[in-house]
């Protein structure tokens, strides 16, 4: 190569400074949309924060709400935290063992023309809206049978279902197949292989899968409207044949009113709510992390 | 294939050279005294539409190392897979013809692949042990196939069959997975032979495996023929003409329209096959002038 050719290739051409120029742009826009995602977050978490602090204490999750409170009264939503403690807890139950099975037949059982057909109904099942779940509860069990904790952790139970079934179908399919030849070779039937040898490794994912499906029903409330929100009980109430509180049908009443200080506690138990969600999520990635790991660490 | 006369003459002279060093043994018994383990007549498989074995027939012998040997693609691995029903794991496979295993066929569609593979067991390509510990890679399969009494006792006896029993004895609970991969694969090999299968089918056991480790696993072969029968996958034409008592050669035919299968050629014992091939296309893969 002549020298003048070399210093060709330094100096750089019109057409080349153009794409410089159209790269740089693109990067800013994309750093722009992912600050503004972080900012939103920001915004939402510091003004919930901000609103509600005045009622953000321990009372909040202790006492009970006081209808027709005169004066400064102590009084906070332990009817709520209790409610959704019951009902996301339930929901979870039912999910989980459900949502794994349906998982096992998809990725270890089904000839592959119904394995495609049913991760198609888990998928428009995630996509379903929550109101329109409720509604489904309320005429299937509501109607005839009235509102209680368990029809709104059974609505729960349908919205968390495709994300447990989802999240457990994906750590199945990271398991070689390697290992379940291994355990075949040896004459062991296929449920003996897939609970034995399958299972085992996929705890984390589907814990990730659950928690994760925890986080996004906390806060649904159109369901529970429908469900579980009439005639519930001020105190702590842990039965759940009976209609409770929940977090998010607490705050959106208190919105409702037309007191300050129910104001104010409506925000406060959005923020809890928030951090709760956060929380779950953070650990649902920690233990991702730790049982993709585990997996990298047996395939070979 | 372009070679010269010289190398191709070199080459072939080495060959024969290490095969006839390495072939002195006891000559077998005449075949019709040998008792047969399978008996396998016109088998052909198919994935999809792609045939991978045409029109295979032959037999294998009891308490004897039987080597498959062939270039890449011949269906060498299809076959073994055949005889435990491994393959029934494949969607679009497809076989037709018969397996006899002690006289039963075990290709017929009524037949429980699960009772084929617990009498034919089968060690990988790559060693896989369960991330699980090395006691319980062994103790796994007895406990599913209810082989429960003496548990400690078959565990011992399988990794010593296995020549792992004195490197693992001291850590039996650690994981299989921090041995090393010719450690993982003895214990593979422990772990299948721990359910006292009938034979043992190998698709090349040691081919992910440094020298000293193949040379272990072949020096098990020796030991554990006299309990077992083996049929070995391998590559390496050299092993084959250490381990094995009978060889059989598959080999890549083409059709007319492009089409390739994999095709017995010729199956006779090992140092036949190594010194006095009857068939050129043997010949020409033995002394390396394949292609």
């Amino acid at each position: 190569m002549s020298a003048a050719e070399l210093s060709a290739l330094q100096r750089p051409s019109d057409r080349l400074r153009r794409r410089q120029a159209v790269n740089r742009g693109m990067e800013l826009l994309a750093w722009l949309a992912a600050a503004a995602a972080v900012a939103i977050l920001g915004v939402v978490v510091s003004s919930v924060a901000k609103r509600g602090a005045s009622e953000l204490n321990l009372d909040l999750l202790t006492k009970a709400p006081v209808p027709f409170a005169i004066g400064s009264v102590k009084q906070g939503l332990v009817n709520a935290f209790t409610g959704s403690l019951v009902i996301v807890g339930l929901a979870t139950a039912m999910t989980l063992p459900v949502g794994i099975l349906v998982a096992i037949y998809v990725n270890e059982f089904a000839p592959r023309r119904i394995r495609n057909g049913l991760g198609l109904v888990i998928d428009v099942l995630a996509g379903i809206p929550a109101i329109v779940v409720g509604i489904f509860v309320f005429g299937l069990v509501v109607l005839g049978h009235g509102q209680s904790a368990l029809a709104g952790s059974f609505a729960l139970a349908v919205l968390m279902l495709p994300f447990v079934a989802r999240a457990t179908i994906e750590v199945l399919a990271l398991v070689p197949d390697s290992l379940r030849e291994a355990a075949l070779g040896l004459g062991a039937p296929r449920w003996r292989t897939t609970l034995g040898i399958v299972l085992p490794q996929t705890v984390g994912g589907i814990v990730t899968g659950g928690v994760l499906a925890v986080a996004r029903v906390a806060g649904e409330t159109a369901p529970l409207l429908f469900t579980s929100s009439v005639g519930v009980s001020n105190g702590a109430d842990w039965n759940p044949l009976h209609a409770l509180q929940t977090v998010p049908v607490a705050i959106f009443e208190l919105s409702e009113s037309d007191n300050t200080g129910d104001h104010a506690r409506a925000w406060a138990a959005a923020f809890v709510l928030l951090m709760f969600i956060l929380l779950t999520s953070l650990s649902a990635r920690w233990l991702a992390n730790r049982s993709r790991r585990k997996l990298a660490r047996g395939v070979r | 294939m372009i070679q010269t006369r010289g190398e191709s003459a070199s080459m072939s002279s080495t060959i024969e050279h290490a095969v006839r060093v390495e072939t002195k043994r006891e000559p077998l018994p005449p075949r019709e005294r040998l008792q047969q383990v399978f008996d396998i007549q016109d088998l052909t498989a198919v994935y999809g539409s792609k045939p991978a074995l045409k029109n295979l027939s032959m037999e294998v012998y009891k308490n004897l190392v039987t080597a498959v040997i062939g270039p890449s693609g011949c269906g060498k691995s299809t076959f073994i897979r055949c005889l435990n029903r491994m393959n029934d794991l494949v969607p679009s496979f497809c076989q037709t013809g018969t397996i006899r295993y002690h006289g039963q066929d075990i290709a017929a569609k009524d037949v429980d692949p699960v009772a084929v593979r617990r009498t034919i067991g089968m060690v990988f390509q790559r060693p896989n042990p369960f991330p699980k510990s090395i006691h319980d890679n062994v103790a796994w399969g007895l406990k599913v196939l209810g082989m429960k009494d003496n548990l400690a006792e078959r565990v011992e006896r399988a990794l010593t069959q296995a020549a792992l029993w004195d490197e693992v004895k001291d850590r039996l609970k650690a994981s299989a997975l921090s041995l090393s991969g010719g450690q993982q694969q003895r214990l593979c090999i422990a772990r299948a032979i721990a359910v006292e299968p009938d034979v043992v089918l190998m698709d090349e056991p040691a081919s992910a495996l440094d020298p000293i480790a193949t040379q272990k696993i072949e020096q098990l072969l020796h030991e554990l023929k006299s309990e077992y029968s083996f049929v070995i996958v391998t590559h390496n034409m050299q092993q084959a003409a250490r381990v094995a008592d009978m060889t059989a050669f598959f080999s890549i035919s083409r059709g007319e329209e492009g089409e390739r299968w994999g095709e017995l050629i010729e199956y006779d014992e090992t140092e036949k096959i190594f010194t006095a091939p009857s068939d050129k296309r043997t010949e020409d893969y033995v002394t390396g002038r394949f292609g």
